[in-house]
């Protein structure tokens, strides 16, 4: 079953809706990228919950002037007005007042939602009996999905990437550093403004398949899920675009293939296994990685100190240290060393007191800025350095019984 | 209007509008001044799993699971968002989106799962509750007030948000200084020994609370409106954060009760049949009194700072 949906043969509307979310999720993770580089992630809750009070207000116009209330171009149009409406009152807050971003973010959001949902409640009692599916766009639905949806969606998904190319090399200027981007001459609050229209237009595009509320779910975690894997912006962009469209993708198909999976919801959680995945897994910035990192400078830091112990002569209690020194075949089960332990425990100590004197040597201040316990001097001296330095300490000595 | 009308239909959900208003701005000035306003927003987004996974653990719309459900719901939240953004080093606005987010997606996931049908438990309720219903049958009049059988009969989500509400006032009262200082300035705070960290998270676990007990009564979109536009609207008026929290418990109290009244009889006025969303006009009157203090407000400005570039 859920095979079939992954290869479109679910019927028409699944396809429709598979290959829309698709499209959605690409944008929607592009376009979401600069947004989450910019530090305004949260931006995109206030623009989405700022389209109910349109799409209420556009039911309404297209009710009064005697047409079919469900139009959706008609209801996308008013979600881009009230959202564009809501986009500058926050601009305006910020810019204007003292109120902080998330302040100004929360009140657009809360209030905007507040009044669509005083005109839900007026459409609600308008006594047409039309207004099914109003609540649709809260989270969603995609079972009456028709073919001129799906071209609205995909046409729209297209150009608002189309877009996002054009404008991206700006774009990334001002996300990185917008005082750079003003002194080269760049627009960079009407470079913001674009970046948040084109949110808006993705906001607008994704309400009918994924709602409202969750639509900010593909703005920001593929992006998010995305960063972990590389550090390079356009890296991040297409790899941002392809996992928000492979959990579009893969969103739909698993929704269309059993009952009761709305797709919304769905497509946000598999987004959301990526994340998780990505957060456990990735190369460097991943948990994973970083706990092999921090065990093998452990094991690192353990024996260097149990072979600077050894060369002393100073018995080990650490049983971390001396299961390490024993697997690495430094030392014998009772801590004395072997005879390989032996030669690097000497050449440890001698390590050790060669650093010391390029610590005490102001000349060398740059070097002895280097040591930190654990790098060899071989990889910042040369040969004939080494050899000067030992020529002051002088020959092997005698290790105290 | 007579009290024989009013007592019963709108004294209750008036009062517990406006208690549920002031309980969620109180904490919310300092929300709003230490920068983390969307915590009330993410907060109200997990609630929902919340109550659903209470439902259906034990298979009934009882108030006090669903509360306590709520309540662990939003501290998963605010568990997961602070382990997302330190492990994966992620921008805090951020993490808090991918969070709520996934935990509101699941939520809607296993309530279309589950079969609801038989009670009352969707989506559209936990976003804008339904204030309007909170009515005391039992009242006859003004003389109900006073009267020990009738009192019996209130809504019991009013002695719960009252009691919420002092909850709330009386954490702020007792650690009003620790507080103040700290909102201010943090690492001052640290050097004479306020426990800052613990102090925050007492504060988001405050307006955790608040904003459960709120929410149960009147609907997730009170919530966020209410922790952040009274506490917004009051910053415009003052830099004192004594009167500040007097005007945003004053912007409260008016954005409830005209939003209760715009609701209920603003349409007949107009002509139309039928009340409109409470909730939806207490947040919209909110919005309405941020709008004009940001307007006209005497504080409106970044005083002493230099404006943004």
């Amino acid at each position: 079953m859920l095979w079939d949906a992954l290869t479109l043969q679910l019927g028409y509307n699944a396809t429709l809706v598979a290959i829309g979310a698709t499209l959605l999720g690409i944008s929607a993770g592009v376009t979401g990228t600069f947004l989450f580089l910019r530090k305004r992630a949260l931006v995109s809750d206030a623009i989405s919950h700022a389209t109910l009070p349109g799409v209420c207000l556009g039911f309404m116009v297209l009710v009064a002037l005697g047409g079919d209330g469900r139009n959706l171009i008609g209801l996308l149009a008013g979600s881009a007005v009230s959202a564009w409406v809501g986009l500058l009152c926050m601009n305006w807050l910020t810019r204007h007042t003292r109120l902080a971003e998330d302040a100004a973010i929360g009140a657009i959001l809360s209030v905007f939602f507040g009044l669509g949902i005083v005109l839900l409640t007026v459409i609600q009692t308008m006594g047409v009996g039309r207004q099914a599916g109003l609540e649709g766009f809260l989270l969603g639905s995609t079972a009456g999905m028709l073919w001129a949806d799906a071209l609205v969606i995909a046409i729209g998904g297209a150009a608002t990437l189309l877009l996002v190319m054009i404008i991206r090399r700006p774009m990334t200027m001002v996300a990185f550093d917008p005082e750079y981007a003003a002194a080269r001459g760049l627009p960079v609050h009407r470079i913001d403004l674009a970046m948040m229209g084109l949110v808006m237009a993705v906001t607008v595009v994704g309400l009918k398949i994924v709602g409202l509320i969750l639509i900010v779910a593909l703005l920001i975690i593929p992006p998010v899920t995305a960063r972990f894997w590389t550090d390079r912006s356009d890296r991040v962009v297409l790899l941002a675009g392809l996992a928000g469209g492979l959990a579009g993708y893969l969103g739909a198909a698993m929704s269309a293939s059993a009952p009761n999976l709305p797709t919304g919801p769905i497509i946000v959680l598999v987004s959301f296994g990526f994340f998780a995945l990505s957060l456990l897994l990735a190369p460097v910035r991943g948990v994973l990685a970083a706990i092999l990192r921090q065990l093998r400078f452990q094991r690192r830091v353990h024996i260097r100190q149990g072979l600077l112990a050894l060369a002393q002569g100073q018995k080990i209690y650490e049983p971390l240290t001396l299961r390490l020194l024993r697997r690495t075949g430094l030392a014998r089960a009772d801590g004395v060393a072997t005879d390989t332990g032996k030669a690097r425990a000497a050449k440890a100590l001698r390590d050790e007191k060669r650093w010391e004197i390029v610590r005490a040597d102001q000349m060398q201040e740059a070097t002895a800025a280097l040591y930190d316990g654990l790098r060899d001097i071989e990889t910042v001296l040369t040969h004939d350095q080494i050899a000067e330095i030992d020529r002051q300490i002088g020959g092997p000595q005698e290790v105290p019984a | 209007m007579s009290g024989e009308e009013f007592v019963p239909l709108s004294l209750t959900p008036l009062l517990i509008g406006t208690f549920a208003a002031i309980a969620c701005a109180l904490p919310g000035n300092f929300l709003v001044l230490r920068k983390q306003a969307l915590i009330g927003d993410a907060i109200s987004h997990v609630v929902l799993p919340g109550i659903v996974v209470a439902f259906l653990l034990t298979g009934t719309i009882s108030t006090w699971p669903m509360i306590l459900g709520a309540a662990g719901a939003a501290v998963v939240a605010v568990v997961l968002i602070e382990a997302v953004r330190r492990l994966g080093q992620i921008e805090a606005g951020a993490a808090m989106g991918v969070v709520f987010t996934t935990m509101f997606a699941a939520g809607v996931l296993l309530l279309e799962q589950t079969d609801t049908s038989t009670v009352h438990l969707d989506v559209e309720h936990a976003l804008y509750g339904n204030l309007e219903s909170l009515i005391w049958l039992d009242a006859v009049g003004w003389s109900s007030v006073l009267d020990p059988v009738a009192l019996a009969g209130l809504p019991p989500e009013l002695p719960r948000i009252a009691l919420t509400l002092l909850g709330v006032s009386v954490f702020v009262w007792l650690f009003w200084r620790p507080l103040k200082i700290s909102t201010f300035d943090e690492g001052f705070a640290r050097t004479i020994g306020v426990r800052t960290g613990v102090l925050g998270m007492a504060l988001v676990i405050t307006a955790a609370i608040a904003a459960v007990a709120a929410f149960d009564a009147v609907g997730s979109i009170i919530v966020i409106a209410m922790f952040i536009c009274p506490p917004a609207a009051a910053r415009m008026m003052t830099n004192r954060l004594e009167t500040q929290i007097a005007w945003s418990i004053i912007f409260a109290i008016l954005s409830a009760v005209s939003g209760y009244v715009l609701a209920g009889y603003g349409p007949l006025w107009l002509g139309a049949a039928d009340a409109v969303s409470a909730a939806g006009m207490i947040a919209t009157m909110s919005g309405l009194i941020l709008a004009f203090a940001a307007l006209w407000g005497p504080c409106r400005t970044r005083a002493g700072a230099p404006g943004p570039a």
